[in-house]
């Protein structure tokens, strides 16, 4: 994968920007100060322990979550402001899960459907066919009619990764998306991402996948104890971290 | 209120299930009976079909009033909307504190101060209150069954909790819940009985009727709790082939 390494970021606009997010569930902070921008068009990997707020910081872009403190905007909305519409502001943020969430009573068609149709009342023949076009991108064009229960780790993560598409998002969020995945299905996980990463979607991604990394991250965010420790190019962050935090971490995992 | 035990397991096909062996028995029974000694065994049994009619309407009719209130109170005990929550949770406590034979009364004269209905009315509504309770919890334990990523997945793609919960969470429960809904069915075709205390012509009044008038009285209630019993071992069955269906269709 490292032959396709991701070309350089040109400076665009921010289209994600947390500021001085704070969370705390009761005593135990999740998130202290955590800054990050991300731009359109960018693909940022957080890293970190668990339990450092790499999913929590996630989750409060769509506001899984809501912040104790701080702003996290998505191009204009603030969505953290109570007034603004989250809803909207959901539909163009795509979420993948780690524990994939389809929707077990759906087919993988169904799955794909369902929210254009009641969030953005696409016609059905029209969702369909868009449906169609995203199984094949994600490789499971022969699956339609087929039910999550049927259907591998790998296959149903790619699923949700269609979902998520079908509503066509500005922002991609993956929490941990290959962590629930045997070895062998990581990768079909990771070649759909990495593909998106190609197209210019802009992804904030939590995983420890360094092939992903390698492949498609334009930076890494180290975060430690609910704070943004260090962040940088892939190769800065794994070759020469600043940090003897962020050293002492991954001399873990690498 | 439901004794679960009623519901043959898997495993039980055998020519001598205590299921088979309950049901045809008390059918053998209730032929023999009346072949060996008509008198007066065939008289009640041609006494008693109105009653039976009486007590299956007040069943299914309560059935379906309570699946309604039941919906709703299950719903209203996970909402985050604190009046409703307090509401719902409310009426199950004070429902659960009371026996169902003191409610029916209570909702009779109650109604009864109020408006004029049909006792049979009175009866339903009273059923459909009490169970409503029962069933409520029901629906709250299957709503919240279901895993939480279901919930946040459908919130995510931009759904409204309540579409959320018609188009994501509510098919995934009525599954959770079919079994411990059968159950509750099955009490409650049993319970409807109390209803014999308003002046509502069931199964068992018509029974009660019978034997005052020539007092034969064991004959009457043996006849009585035979009719009762292949009543609810049908109903239980009817529940455990549809719980067998679901399953093999979600394989």
């Amino acid at each position: 994968m490292r032959a396709s390494a991701p070309q350089e970021m040109r400076a665009s606009a921010p289209r994600v920007r947390i500021i001085d997010a704070c969370k705390s569930f009761g005593k135990v902070v999740a998130l202290n100060k955590a800054n990050v921008t991300v731009r359109s068009g960018e693909v940022v990997l957080i890293i970190g322990p668990s339990g450092s707020g790499k999913s929590t910081l996630l989750r409060c872009i769509n506001r899984l979550e809501n912040l104790s403190s701080g702003q996290i905007w998505v191009d204009d909305d603030q969505v953290t402001d109570r007034k603004s519409d989250i809803r909207k502001i959901r539909e163009e943020v795509g979420m993948v899960f780690q524990s994939f969430n389809l929707f077990p009573h759906l087919t993988a068609m169904e799955n794909i459907i369902l929210a254009p149709r009641i969030v953005k009342k696409v016609p059905e023949a029209e969702a369909v066919q868009q449906g169609r076009a995203l199984l094949a991108r994600v490789g499971l064009s022969e699956k339609e009619k087929v039910f999550p229960d049927h259907l591998s780790g790998g296959q149903q993560q790619r699923v949700a990764i269609a979902r998520a598409l079908a509503m066509n998002p500005k922002v991609m969020l993956f929490d941990e998306p290959t962590s629930a995945l045997d070895p062998e299905m990581i990768k079909e996980v990771l070649d759909v991402m990495v593909e998106l990463a190609k197209e210019g979607m802009t992804m904030l991604v939590v995983s420890h996948e360094m092939g992903f990394a390698r492949a498609a991250a334009h930076s890494v965010v180290f975060m430690d104890n609910g704070e943004v420790i260090e962040r940088g190019t892939p190769d800065q962050v794994f070759s020469s971290p600043r940090e003897e935090r962020t050293q002492r971490f991954l001399k873990h995992i690498l | 209120m439901s004794d679960g035990a009623l519901i043959p397991g898997k495993g039980e096909k055998s020519a001598f299930s205590a299921w088979r062996i309950s049901f045809f028995g008390a059918i053998a029974v209730l032929v023999i009976l009346p072949v060996l000694s008509p008198d007066p065994y065939w008289r009640i049994i041609q006494f008693l079909p109105d009653g039976i009619l009486i007590t299956l309407e007040v069943t299914v009719m309560s059935i379906a009033c309570s699946l309604v209130v039941g919906l709703i109170t299950g719903i209203g005990r996970i909402s985050r909307i604190t009046i409703i929550n307090r509401i719902a949770t409310i009426y199950v406590e004070i429902i659960r504190g009371i026996p169902l034979l003191v409610q029916i009364f209570y909702i009779y004269y109650a109604l009864g101060k109020l408006i004029q209905v049909p006792d049979i009315f009175a009866a339903v509504i009273a059923m459909t209150v009490c169970y409503g309770a029962y069933l409520g919890e029901i629906f709250r334990a299957g709503i919240q069954s279901i895993h939480k990523g279901q919930m946040e997945a459908a919130i995510a793609l931009g759904l409204t909790r309540a579409q959320a919960l018609r188009r994501i969470i509510l098919p995934q429960t009525i599954r959770v819940v079919l079994p411990p809904l059968g159950n509750e069915f099955i009490a409650l075709l049993k319970d409807s009985s109390l209803v014999s205390i308003l002046a509502v012509s069931d199964l068992l009044r018509r029974g009660r009727e019978y034997a005052s008038k020539t007092f034969n009285y064991f004959e009457a209630f043996t006849v009585v709790a035979l009719v009762y019993l292949v009543m609810t071992l049908f109903f239980s069955r009817l529940v455990a082939l549809m719980e067998e269906r679901m399953s093999r269709r979600d394989r």
